[in-house]
């Protein structure tokens, strides 16, 4: 069996060979037929795409083989390291190493980055700190720019030589450059340390929403030194630029979202492609957004936030895993590819090194960054509730990291208009790598040094929502009281209209009608029976039951009266039938179907009840007192 | 109003320095106050269920409830009130008030219990110290009451639930012969600890008049 199959693999390559060469003239008359050969260029695309793919697997895979490396060193700067070798290797076996393609960059490694880190946006936060971070992200950066912008021209004035010919458009354009704080390196370096949700929030929120400032300046910037001169006009328009840009990638995403939950509604009977829609909706939204060279990072960051409360109640449960893995997956590999072609892409580059001018770009960059935080907290800890300490303000200045979305944009410059490209671009990678290096390594112990608070871990726990539930109404209750209508007034009246006509729209069937604790206690539920079933609970049960075998006492003292029995045994028995509706609702359409799936789930709801049971038997409110349940109820209700 | 300019500065001085408010924004609630008692002296129930934001809370009753409870007034005292002062008003929205920044770490804790009893209080309706499952319950089926199509039985459900969760948190494993009672208040902080009330459980106080801003009830 094993030899026939490797006759016709023979067979069928060299068949494609001989296709594959029949252009060839040849000026024999007699040829010698090929049984084999070679025929790179049919393939070469895809497999050297594919072996670059591998390579930065494989790296990957090597970090975490060597916890004591990944332990001090974050991830990111091993694999620009890594891609310094490989460049160097490319270029000592003759060739010209590969530079990072800006188009490839933009429109292939940069978008599963983006709709990770939007669609697992944490909205909570994200919604309570949205002032600080829009003001970090947009008075922020125009005040980097400019800053930087005006005292490199200074420097640049003093310095004379060949810095000269550097006018005050170009350091603009380069501040505008270099300013923005990247989402890809700050994900990079946040997801190891992690930092309490607050600061995480407000760093990464802000790497998220500079895009619209930096897309418009950047634009602004290129037109200008374009046409040549700058009238008042044309900065009033820049301004007004900026807010269609950021509006309107925003309202781009939204309507892809309102799409793609629409979809989704009427997916149950093809559950296999449901993955597929949110990413392509996704994707198109992003790409529409560049059309119009409106903000594609905030297009895609509406899109997946609009989309995920309703898909995420309309699809099965295998698709969402689905999608959260293939996200991640595809996420970890662009940034991977990303940090590895950063380092191939400095060997390849022209470079042209100025001492100056490399060294002001770093200085500036971080006094512009600690001044503007600073700044910009003392005006913001008027308005906000819980002030942002020095600790606080430290971290978030010290968090923003630049990374390749600077080195792509400088990649675009035309040479013409900008005859300084060369040096831009050396003093962005020699930027890109202090904040990567230096800061990414240090930042660890930092945290660690100055007792910043780390993320809780967080256990699904229905006390902490039934009460985060809670306070909510209650806060948006006593702010009714006051008579002053603040955030949680707001954020009521949101969800009652969400509750009222979109969610009807866009949840299909009766889930619509499903408030969120209910479908979190089931998602609960669905994970506790999960974790039982894996954790091989049987041998755990059995110890369980023996421990809590009731000695030989007389129950009397377990006061369960038959009635209340029956209520118990009537809720489980409801509740497990709805986890059961629930665990069929994939269709078996085009999957295989899975015998085991039926038994499987069967075990795993009678151990589930079984163990409920037992625990309900011995730990419920039993009211040992000698009134009994009806009137102390009727007690309660009269206060 | 305008006679008793003079008279209330220095009620409200004291009131300040009790309750850690400033002097506008006790201005404010005073205002505030004066304008849901439509002029009179005391509050009642009926004045607080005549605020339209409320109508659509569905924990609406609870909350009403809290302002007229004797155990968040501070003495040791049990059962409610009637009716209520400005003294008491202001004492109860000083349980939502947020610390000031540079609080020690141990008056952190202590605001953080302040809180915690205040919510505990809400859901122990009978002043005995103990949530039991009935109170839970109630508290699960205000909460869901907005949706109207849910069953008693999925409330009962969750309440359940949680408290097996308390149970097993705080208490472990039980002896045979033992029950669970009820969620007492240390317990209630326990499995709340993460939830950071401190910097949750609070609204904002400004400082400029809220009376000119605010539009209709």
């Amino acid at each position: 069996m094993k030899k026939r199959m490797k006759m016709l693999l023979l067979l069928g390559f060299c068949c494609g060979m001989v296709f594959g060469d029949q252009n060839r003239s040849d000026p024999h008359d007699q040829r010698v037929f090929p049984v084999l050969s070679i025929n790179y260029d049919y393939v070469q695309m895809p497999f050297e795409v594919s072996l670059w793919i591998l390579l930065a697997s494989l790296m990957k895979l090597g970090f975490h083989l060597l916890p004591v490396l990944s332990g001090v060193v974050p991830e990111s700067c091993l694999l620009i390291v890594v891609g310094l070798l490989v460049g160097g290797l490319i270029r000592v076996m003759g060739k010209n190493p590969p530079v990072l393609d800006s188009q490839l960059f933009f429109l292939c490694l940069l978008p599963p980055i983006i709709l990770d880190a939007g669609y697992f946006l944490p909205i909570r936060p994200f919604t309570e700190n949205a002032g600080t971070i829009l003001t970090f992200a947009v008075l922020g950066t125009l005040w980097n720019v400019f800053f930087m912008g005006a005292v490199l021209y200074g420097a640049c004035r003093l310095e004379a030589g060949r810095l000269a010919s550097v006018d005050l458009l170009s350091c603009l354009l380069f501040g505008s450059i270099v300013s923005a704080v990247d989402p890809v390196a700050v994900l990079a370096v946040f997801e190891e340390i992690h930092i309490n949700e607050l600061l995480h929030i407000l760093v990464f929120g802000e790497s998220l929403l500079n895009d619209a400032v930096t897309v418009v300046l950047y634009h602004l910037f290129e037109e200008f030194a374009h046409a040549g001169e700058v009238t008042v006009g044309d900065v009033f328009l820049g301004v007004v630029c900026f807010f269609v840009v950021a509006l309107g990638g925003v309202l781009v995403g939204g309507v892809y979202g309102v799409l793609a939950a629409f979809t989704s509604r009427f997916t149950s009977h093809t559950r296999v492609i449901e993955p597929l829609f949110v990413f392509l909706y996704s994707y198109m939204a992003y790409l529409s957004a560049e059309v119009f060279h409106l903000s594609g990072i905030m297009a895609l960051i509406a899109c997946g936030v609009v989309m995920r409360p309703y898909v995420e109640a309309n699809i099965s449960h295998k698709s969402y895993t689905t999608i959260k893995y293939f996200l991640k997956m595809w996420s970890s590999v662009s940034e991977t590819l990303i940090f590895i072609f950063l380092g191939v892409s400095t060997v390849a580059g022209p470079h042209a090194w100025n001492w100056t001018f490399v060294s002001i770009t770093i200085v500036l960059c971080l006094l512009s960054r600690v001044l503007g935080v600073v700044g910009l907290t003392y005006i913001i800890n008027k308005y906000r509730m819980v002030k942002l300490s020095g600790k606080d303000q430290f971290i978030v200045a010290y968090g923003g990291l630049r990374g390749a979305i600077a080195f792509s944009l400088a990649f675009l410059l035309s040479s013409d208009d900008f005859p300084m490209k060369d040096m831009f671009l050396t003093a962005i990678i020699t930027v890109i790598f202090f904040t990567v290096f230096v800061q990414g390594m240090t930042i660890r112990p930092l945290v660690d040094l100055l007792a910043v608070k780390k993320r809780k871990q967080s256990k699904c726990s229905i006390n902490e929502e039934i009460h985060t539930q809670f306070l909510e109404h209650l806060l948006a209750g006593i702010e009714g009281v006051c008579g002053h209508y603040g955030h949680h007034h707001w954020r009521h009246k949101l969800n009652r209209f969400n509750k009222r006509y979109i969610k009807r729209c866009l949840i299909g069937g009766e889930r619509s009608q499903e408030p969120q604790l209910i479908s979190f206690y089931n998602k609960m539920e669905l994970k506790q029976a999960l974790m039982l079933l894996e954790s091989n609970s049987s041998a755990n049960l059995s110890a369980g039951v023996t421990a809590a075998i009731p000695r030989q006492r007389s129950r009397k003292t377990l006061n369960i009266s038959k009635e209340r029995e029956e209520e118990i045994r009537k809720i489980l028995r409801g509740n497990l039938q709805k986890t059961r509706q629930r665990l069929c609702s994939y269709s078996r359409h085009t999957l295989k179907p899975d015998a085991e799936d039926d038994d499987w789930s069967e075990t795993r709801l009678r151990k589930q009840r079984v163990e409920m049971e037992r625990r309900m038997s011995h730990f419920l409110t039993v009211p040992a007192l000698p009134e009994s349940p009806p009137a102390r109820r009727a007690r309660v209700e009269s206060v | 109003m305008g006679a008793s300019q003079s008279g209330p500065v220095y009620m409200f001085q004291d009131l300040a320095q009790k309750t850690g408010f400033s002097i506008e924004q006790i201005k404010n609630l005073h205002n505030r106050f004066m304008y849901l008692t439509q002029d009179e002296d005391t509050l009642r129930r009926k004045h607080l269920e005549n605020i339209s934001n409320l109508a659509l809370n569905p924990i609406r009753r609870q909350i009403i409830e809290a302002f007229f409870d004797k155990r968040n007034m501070g003495e040791k005292g049990k059962g409610c009130l009637q009716e209520i002062g400005f003294e008491e008003f202001v004492t109860v929205l000083s349980f939502f008030r947020p610390p000031k920044p540079r609080t020690a770490d141990e008056d952190m804790k202590n605001i953080k219990k302040e809180k915690l009893r205040f919510l505990f209080n809400m859901h122990d309706t009978d002043n005995d110290g103990i949530i039991t499952l009935d109170e839970y319950r109630r508290v699960v089926e205000e909460l869901l009451s907005s949706y109207e199509t849910i069953g008693a039985e999925t409330a009962k459900a969750i309440s359940d639930a949680a408290m097996l969760e308390v149970a097993s948190v705080t208490v472990g494993q039980m002896g045979p012969d033992e029950f669970y009672e009820g969620i007492t208040f240390e317990q209630f902080m326990q499995i709340l600890k993460d939830v950071e009330i401190e910097t949750k459980m609070n609204i904002h106080f400004w400082n400029l008049d809220t009376r000119t801003m605010q539009c209709g009830k």
